[in-house]
């Protein structure tokens, strides 16, 4: 099928997935109240596999399936030209993968704690759902005005979704604080977005970028825009130092909600930036470069030596988000075809072994926000072997050791940095890596070396099957693309074939 | 032998099955119900051993190149094969792996009383990856399998080893990783400047060897590989965490670490140190410094040996004096240092690992490692005395055991270069005696006092199982070091001929040969590196934009 964007109604077949998402989670709120679900039926071991709740969890994840579909679907259709606002590349299709999965992910760890929290099922999920359509929104965006529609979907889906859990102060406080600061970073984007497009008269990255390399542009309010629209992004990946909000934000809010915050609006952030990036400002790289070089820099090693001193598995984690939006921002950094290849390797690897691992974070807190520290990791790998082997493989992954995806991903972002000469960069990146390693390790220390406090210390930690299902996949996906990477390499290589001015 | 082996095919899959039949193993041994995981493991480490031993017939001496090779291809989009191949200097690196691995498998039936399955399974995993590091002929694929040895010994460490088995296991795990990473990006580099020459992606050793860099891209490469490595050797003064390792590693996981981890550092000078990099090998600042490095092991940890009251922690550091003599041979970049060296690392291997061993034994008598609880043990204990007393002198290098002719060869080809070196590193061999004699004499000898000490039995059938075959192999390489020096040769002479090509390069100039000249002609004589498109397009686009 063509598609063709001077008629309008094409646009409709071009937002088939983001559609079908919108659709799909207002019917989930629809159900969701309408079925009035009492929290019935909840048994003494709570486990929450068929119960409650969980079956607008599996209506939710029929949704992303749906889109998953339509998704597929549009791999068989090209467009006419590109200057429509919406792409139709494979750039877009492969994120939309990624974040399809990390919704599908977040969605299957979420059963025990919606039921245990009690927490209204039919907005949760069709929250997530809605959030989800927005970032697509931004991986497809060709124009500012998109990206900005997306980011404000997304974002205001998933202040919601931070705040859910209404019993829980510590929830409350982060869904606050990340509202005031969202907004304040969406301040800084728009008004990047304005000043662009006073300096080059569109808010079409394709027009943008044709601009500058023309030199039509404004310089000085080029370079601004350039700076706030880069401020704006930093904010969204949790670069530091805009980082300051993260940590409190994804300790507080639900864990799965925290799951979703640092795998999907992460790599929907860094899609956008990433097509801003060498659409619109491939020439203006004099601009954008120190900034996200330093930005890089700054952030593999802050958040690397912060997450050192964390005991808090949940903190941990969220420094440890923090540190892998450094490692992206490298990718950022080269803008070549090897680093946007890596970028969305990484981005795919990364949800996995993130999700993952929170998976199992949920597990072990048991009643919601509990036990979230190391030591309540004690012996747990002996207690439950096959979570403490997943959650294992999770953390090996995420360090980057060779035989996970995590290893393969950090060498597709350290060939990126080679191809465009930043060695530099490179050794920031590995030395952060040997930090990170005391972290991740810390807690398999705990689990495999230390004994509990208590004996029975595990015993209440259930993984329901959806939970199991969502381990099963990321597990087997971490190790395959550690250990048979082709595909999955040669796929993001060939997704991003085409995509603005990259240097080979 | 070599008709049989011809007939079965050998040589096309001996090398394949050794990396993975251990794997396959643990899978067994996870299997495996918890008693008879030892077992399991055990007669499977050993058919792993006995098919490994088909090598020394198979393997064609006369050659100077990769054996057995194979290769498939595993990332093709990054030109990452797998590859593998043995040539003189790896033939006995994978021997003693297979060895010490049944043999410490077999040790530990004993000493590792809790979560056997894991264990056992972990070794298994551990040979895997160690055979892997040897054989690997791919550079990406060799940094997979040296990374991964690492995680089967952190949880070795940490889960059975002794009070403070934790610290001792981070420890290991962040220095090696440190210098390892630090490899990886030098490792890009190469495959970065490999991609530019050839056109295309490759991670194949012999495609690096066909980079040519100048002496600065030498010589920070150099220190990338060599960092890594030495910690791994390791080298002073990177050594501190193999003390607390090994002291603190249950037997089995010390006998691993002493007989083959280390020589996985050393295996990389050989390997890649010094083909890669031949000029900067041969940088009289560079060789000077190793050579002072080695030097300085030898005699400092010969010191702090001595003073050791714990018997497993003296051991641990006269490890470290003996890689010092390996690293004096490599860099001695003589074909008899070379050899040295490696007849060094082999006997190390034994003579340590058997060590370790029986100080494993004593521990499981006596739960004391102590030198001064122990005495007069030799009159109760007679077998196991036999075995220490050979091996310590295998350790320290009599005439007639295995480290006479590696310690010998290795200070012979460092006198043919560094005459002064030579010398002093000879007294290295003395204080081995002074420390390694009073520790037998007070264990073994002196006075019967204790009743503990009256009650030690003697080594078992099990155990003199364990300790025949070592003692037997220190002895025959000492008797007959031939067959082994035979199979090294070509390969080491041609890692000689390809530093002193480089060499030739330099002293083909009509300077003098000074440090610059040498820097210059190096620079002259290797190809300009290719500047390639991307350098020229960004450079020309930041220009333009700034002149907008």
């Amino acid at each position: 099928m063509e598609l063709d964007f001077s008629r309008g109604v094409h646009y409709w077949w071009a937002l088939l997935p983001e559609i079908v998402l919108c659709i799909w989670g207002m019917g989930v709120l629809i159900v969701g109240v309408s079925k009035r679900h009492r929290q019935s039926g909840e048994d003494a071991t709570g486990d929450p596999t068929l119960s409650g709740a969980a079956d607008l969890g599996w209506l939710a994840l029929f949704g992303v399936l749906g889109a998953a579909f339509a998704n597929g679907w549009l791999y068989g259709v090209h467009e006419v030209g590109s200057g429509g606002m919406i792409a139709v590349d494979r750039f877009r299709l492969f994120a939309n993968w990624i974040l399809l999965g990390a919704a599908a992910l977040t969605i299957l760890i979420s059963f025990a704690y919606v039921y245990r929290q009690r927490l209204q099922a039919g907005e949760f999920y069709g929250l997530i759902l809605l959030a989800t359509a927005g970032m697509m929104f931004m991986a497809a965006a060709r124009d500012l005005i998109v990206i900005f529609l997306g980011l404000e979907v997304m974002s205001v889906g998933v202040y919601a979704l931070t705040a859910f859990n209404r019993r829980d102060r510590k929830s409350a406080e982060a869904g606050l604080k990340y509202f005031l600061l969202g907004a304040f970073a969406t301040g800084f984007l728009l008004y990047g977005i304005a000043l662009v497009y006073g300096a080059t008269g569109s808010t079409n990255v394709a027009a943008i970028g044709a601009s500058v390399s023309a030199g039509t542009a404004t310089p000085g309010l080029l370079a601004i825009g350039i700076a706030m629209l880069t401020i704006g992004f930093g904010f969204k990946v949790a670069a530091v130092p805009f980082h300051m909000w993260t940590p409190d934000v994804y300790e507080g809010a639900p864990a799965p909600v925290t799951a979703f915050m640092s795998s999907a609006v992460k790599a929907a952030a860094f899609v956008a930036f990433l097509r801003v990036i060498v659409v619109a400002f491939p020439e203006a790289d004099d601009v954008w470069y120190p900034i996200v070089w330093w930005l890089a820099a700054l952030t593999m090693v802050a958040a690397n030596l912060m997450a050192l001193v964390q005991s808090n598995v949940k903190r941990m984690l969220a420094y440890s988000s923090i540190a892998h939006a450094g490692y992206l921002l490298v990718a950022i950094t080269a803008s070549n075809t090897n680093a946007a290849a890596g970028l969305l390797f990484y981005l795919l690897v990364y949800t996995l072994m993130n999700t993952g691992a929170f998976a199992i974070v949920i597990g072990v807190a048991h009643q919601a926000e509990e036990r979230l520290q190391v030591e309540d990791y004690a012996g747990f790998g002996w207690a439950q072997p096959l979570l403490g082997v997943s959650l294992t493989i999770f953390l090996l992954s995420l360090a980057g050791f060779p035989g996970t995806g995590g290893f393969m991903g950090k060498i597709y972002l350290l060939q990126g940095a080679a191809d465009a000469e930043q060695w530099r960069l490179a050794v920031i990146l590995v030395l952060a890596t040997v930090a990170s390693y005391w972290y991740y390790l810390r807690i398999a220390w705990f689990m495999w070396m230390k004994n509990p406090a208590k004996p029975d210390q595990h015993a209440l930690v259930v993984a329901p099957l959806p939970m199991q299902l969502a381990l099963i996949v990321s597990v087997a996906l971490v190790l395959y693309t550690g250990l048979f990477p082709s595909a999955a390499l040669d796929f993001a290589r060939a997704s991003v074939a085409g995509l603005g001015a990259l240097v080979p | 032998m070599t008709a049989l082996l011809d007939s079965i095919g050998y040589a096309n899959w001996v090398l394949h099955a050794l990396v993975w039949l251990p794997v396959l193993g643990m899978g067994l041994v996870l299997w495996a119900e918890e008693e008879r995981a030892k077992t399991v493991a055990f007669w499977w480490s050993l058919g792993v051993l006995v098919l490994s031993l088909g090598l020394w017939f198979a393997f064609d001496p006369a050659s100077a190149d990769f054996q057995m090779t194979s290769s498939a291809p595993w990332i093709e989009s990054w030109g990452v094969s797998y590859s593998l191949g043995v040539d003189g200097i790896s033939l006995f690196m994978v021997i003693l792996t297979t060895l010490s691995t049944s043999l410490a498998i077999l040790g530990s039936f004993n000493y590792i009383q809790s979560r056997e399955r894991a264990f056992y399974a972990l070794m298994l995993l551990l040979e895997a990856g160690v055979v892997g590091v040897f054989v690997a002929t791919d550079v990406f694929l060799f940094y997979v399998f040296f990374e991964l040895t690492l995680v089967p010994m952190y949880f070795i460490v940490g889960i059975w080893g002794g009070e403070r088995r934790i610290y001792a296991a981070i420890k290991f795990f962040l220095y090696t990783a440190f210098g390892s990473l630090l490899m990886l990006v030098g490792i890009l580099y190469l495959f970065w400047r490999a991609k530019g020459l050839l056109g295309a992606p490759t991670f194949s050793y012999e495609d690096f060897l066909l980079v040519p860099l100048s002496m600065t891209e030498q010589l920070w490469l150099f220190t990338a590989f060599a960092l890594a490595f030495s910690v791994k050797v390791p080298v002073f003064p990177l050594h501190t965490w193999l003390p607390d390792a090994h002291v603190e590693a249950p037997t089995p996981g010390s006998v691993i670490l002493a007989a083959v981890l280390l020589k996985m550092g050393t295996y990389g000078f050989l390997r890649f140190l010094l083909p890669f990099f031949p000029a900067a090998s041969q940088h009289p600042t560079v060789v000077t410094t190793m050579l002072v490095l080695g030097l300085v092991g030898i005699l400092y940890t010969a010191w702090v040996a001595a003073v050791q009251p714990d018997a497993k922690k003296l051991v641990a550091y006269t490890s470290v004096a003996h890689m010092g003599f390996v690293v004096l041979g490599i860099f001695a970049l003589t074909v008899n240092g070379l050899q040295g060296g490696l007849i060094v690392m082999i006997s190390h291997g034994l003579s340590t690992g058997a060590l370790f061993l029986l100080l494993g034994m004593l521990y499981e008598r006596r739960h004391t490692r102590k030198i001064d609880d122990f005495g007069g043990l030799a009159r109760v204990a007679p077998w196991l005395a036999t075995a220490f007393v050979i091996t310590a002198l295998a350790s320290i290098g009599l005439p007639g055991t295995s480290g006479f002719v590696g310690e010998f060869l290795a200070l012979l080809g460092t006198f043919e270069t560094h005459p002064t070196i030579a010398i002093l590193a000879t007294l290295g061999v003395i204080f081995a005696a002074y420390y390694m004699l009073p520790m037998v004499q007070k264990v073994f000898f002196n006075q019967l006092a204790t009743d503990e000490n009256r009650e030690v039995e003697d080594a078992s059938g099990r155990e003199l199982a364990i300790l025949a075959p070592l003692c037997a192999l220190m002895i025959w390489i000492g008797w007959n070091p031939t067959p082994f020096l035979e199979r090294m040769e070509p390969s080491v002479r041609a890692v000689i001929e390809r530093v002193e090509s480089a060499g030739a390069q330099v002293s083909a100039s009509a300077e003098p040969q000074t440090p610059q000249s040498l820097d210059e002609t190096v620079e002259a004589s290797s190809t300009p590196p290719p500047r390639r498109d991307r350098r020229r397009r960004v450079d020309s686009r930041r220009r333009r934009a700034r002149r907008d």
